[in-house]
């Protein structure tokens, strides 16, 4: 078995009295897809907080390519490669969409402090950009404000910043939400397809999608993960069945 | 309305209309009053940088606008006492010469921009606004109690400081010597905001949690903005120094930080040519209201709070009439 990249071991993390994170066990391997499954309020998002460094665990470890990210920052964790969606889109509501990638690309590129040559007449950023939105099915929107975008459409912009940032891990906080029937079909497909360029850590309520796409499932409830195991095992486990599936899954 | 272009080209030629014209009539000083909006709007264009690109409300950009000014009265004041500035570790004189004392006004409020931008930038909204402020009002006591220089009373420069061929003490050439530092300036902020270090700035006004998750720090980005930015209003200062060839704590004052974000907002905040807009109107409303009624400034709150409520993008945006932001 190969090494795991991300690799998280008994993450604890309490906000007073509320254990939210108890003693979380957590790998994700090369080229696989791990979907992290929990009613809400499970502490799913705390933990992708912690991952990426915006919140400090009380105790556990966090390594990435086993290295232990402890007293890293959330600038230096993305700088590594932790690329990252929110649960509620976050991009810059003024720029254009194909502006909010070009910043992606060049902050991957660790060149910001470049004061002389428009950014948008840099060939080396706005033609990954451009690629980048292809790949997402944005191509045709560039020059849309970001604002202005659907819901859907915003929600593939966050993909193709997250997939400009070179990344060797994704943490996609329910990429599906608020995306209809059909939206979720294309965000499957397009996932399906980001797991070749770095395994992913996919928070997602939607069912359907994640029995399509994760080759592993943890469940987390209340703060612990009480099982992870292949699709077919998550489907038959019945602690799962029962805390969170429903009878009908 | 019309494109933003034409409103600036219109603008501009607008400010040097008018000083050729009152010269031909013979009127030295409405020159005097076109110079003081360069200035006033190169002061803004500075400011526009942190508040208009970078998003922060620095309440405190008149000590960037005081420390330029003090830069050029106090090496001017040793030059015509023949006083050396300072004897050790090694002696430096005084000087009369503008091309000299840029630099140094550009340095000086560079440096006081990194401390104060340094240890605001840890705070953010209102506390931002309040600690800029609270380090304007230091460096204001600091003047106003220091009497080297001449403290509540100020320091007169007797005679305007040098460019090399030209004669400053003619409104018009002086006119010309602040026109081009505020059209540098406004270079100086089109081609900052497009580059990839503006991208970034006003990606952080917008959304700093992006900026942090596509790996770019928001601190650093920030703090060099500011820098940027207090060194503009600090040239300004100086050369607001040499127009009234006085300096004095009031170019100090919070009513001075309250003076130049009222040019920018007035204007458009973040729009290059907005401050120009804005200290235009100032000093028009300030001249002519000012001449019928003491109370002239009631008005001018009037006005701004007009702008605030309804124009988003100043007069630049009514003019234009499309809510833009570049």
């Amino acid at each position: 078995m190969t090494d795991p990249v991300l690799e998280i071991r008994k993450l604890t993390k309490r906000f007073g009295a509320l254990t939210v994170s108890d003693g979380i066990d957590f790998d994700l391997r090369p080229g696989e897809i791990h979907a992290l499954i929990g009613p809400n309020g499970a502490g799913k998002s705390t933990l992708i907080k912690q991952i990426c460094g915006e919140l400090h665990p009380d105790a556990g470890a966090i390594l990435f390519s086993g290295r232990d990210l402890a007293g890293e920052g959330s600038v230096a964790r993305a700088r590594r490669g932790l690329a990252r969606t929110f649960q509620v889109s976050s991009v810059a509501p003024e720029f254009t969409a194909l502006q909010n990638v070009v910043l992606a690309v060049q902050g991957a590129s660790g060149a910001t402090f470049r004061f002389l040559r428009p950014a948008l007449g840099d060939a080396a950023l706005t033609g990954p950009a451009r690629a980048f939105m292809e790949r997402v099915g944005l191509s045709g929107r560039e020059n849309v404000p970001a604002s202005i975008l659907s819901h859907g459409e915003r929600r593939r912009l966050e993909l193709a910043m997250a997939l400009a940032m070179e990344p060797r891990v994704f943490l996609l906080d329910e990429p599906m939400a608020g995306l209809g029937p059909e939206g979720s079909q294309e965000m499957t497909a397009i996932l399906s397809d980001l797991r070749h360029e770095a395994p992913i850590l996919l928070v997602e309520h939607d069912m359907d999608a994640v029995f399509t796409l994760a080759d592993r499932i943890s469940v987390l409830v209340y703060g612990r993960i009480i099982a992870t195991g292949t699709v077919d095992e998550i489907r038959a486990n019945a602690e799962v069945q029962s805390a969170y599936l429903g009878d009908d899954a | 309305m019309f494109r933003e272009t034409t409103v600036n080209t219109a603008l501009v030629a607008i400010l040097v209309a008018v000083p050729l014209v009152a010269q031909a009539a013979g009127e030295p000083f409405i020159i005097t009053l076109a110079t003081k909006v360069a200035i006033f709007a190169m002061a803004g264009v500075g400011l526009n940088i942190a508040l208009g690109y970078g998003g922060l409300v620095s309440f405190g950009h008149a000590a960037f606008f005081g420390i330029g000014g003090y830069a050029a009265g106090i090496l001017a004041s040793h030059a015509q006492s023949y006083t050396p500035l300072m004897t050790w570790p090694f002696a430096i004189g005084g000087t009369q010469q503008m091309l000299i004392i840029w630099p140094v006004a550009l340095a000086a409020s560079g440096i006081a921009a990194l401390v104060i931008g340094a240890l605001s930038l840890r705070t953010s909204g209102v506390y931002f606004i309040m600690i800029t402020l609270a380090f304007a009002q230091m460096v204001f006591y600091f003047a106003v109690s220091w009497p080297a220089y001449g403290g509540e009373d100020g320091l007169p420069i007797y005679v305007r400081d040098k460019f090399p061929g030209l004669n400053t003490l003619d409104p018009l050439q002086f006119f010309a010597v602040a026109f081009a530092c505020f059209l540098l300036a406004v270079l100086v902020s089109v081609v900052l905001s497009r580059s990839r270090f503006g991208l970034a700035l006003q990606g952080a006004r917008q959304n700093v949690e992006r900026v942090r998750a596509v790996g770019i720090d928001p601190y650093r980005l920030r703090l060099v903005a500011f820098v940027i930015s207090g060194m503009i209003t600090g040239l300004a200062g100086a050369l607001y120094a040499d127009l009234n060839r006085f300096v004095s704590p009031s170019m100090l004052s919070w009513q001075t930080s309250g003076e130049i974000m009222v040019f920018v907002i007035l204007g458009g905040v973040g729009r290059h040519f907005g401050p120009l807009a804005g200290a235009a109107l100032f000093i028009l409303l300030e001249h002519e209201l000012g001449s019928v009624s003491e109370y002239w400034q009631f008005l001018l709150g009037l006005l701004l709070l007009l702008v605030v409520l309804f124009a988003h993008g100043g007069l630049i945006g009514v003019l234009t009439r499309r809510p833009h932001r570049d």
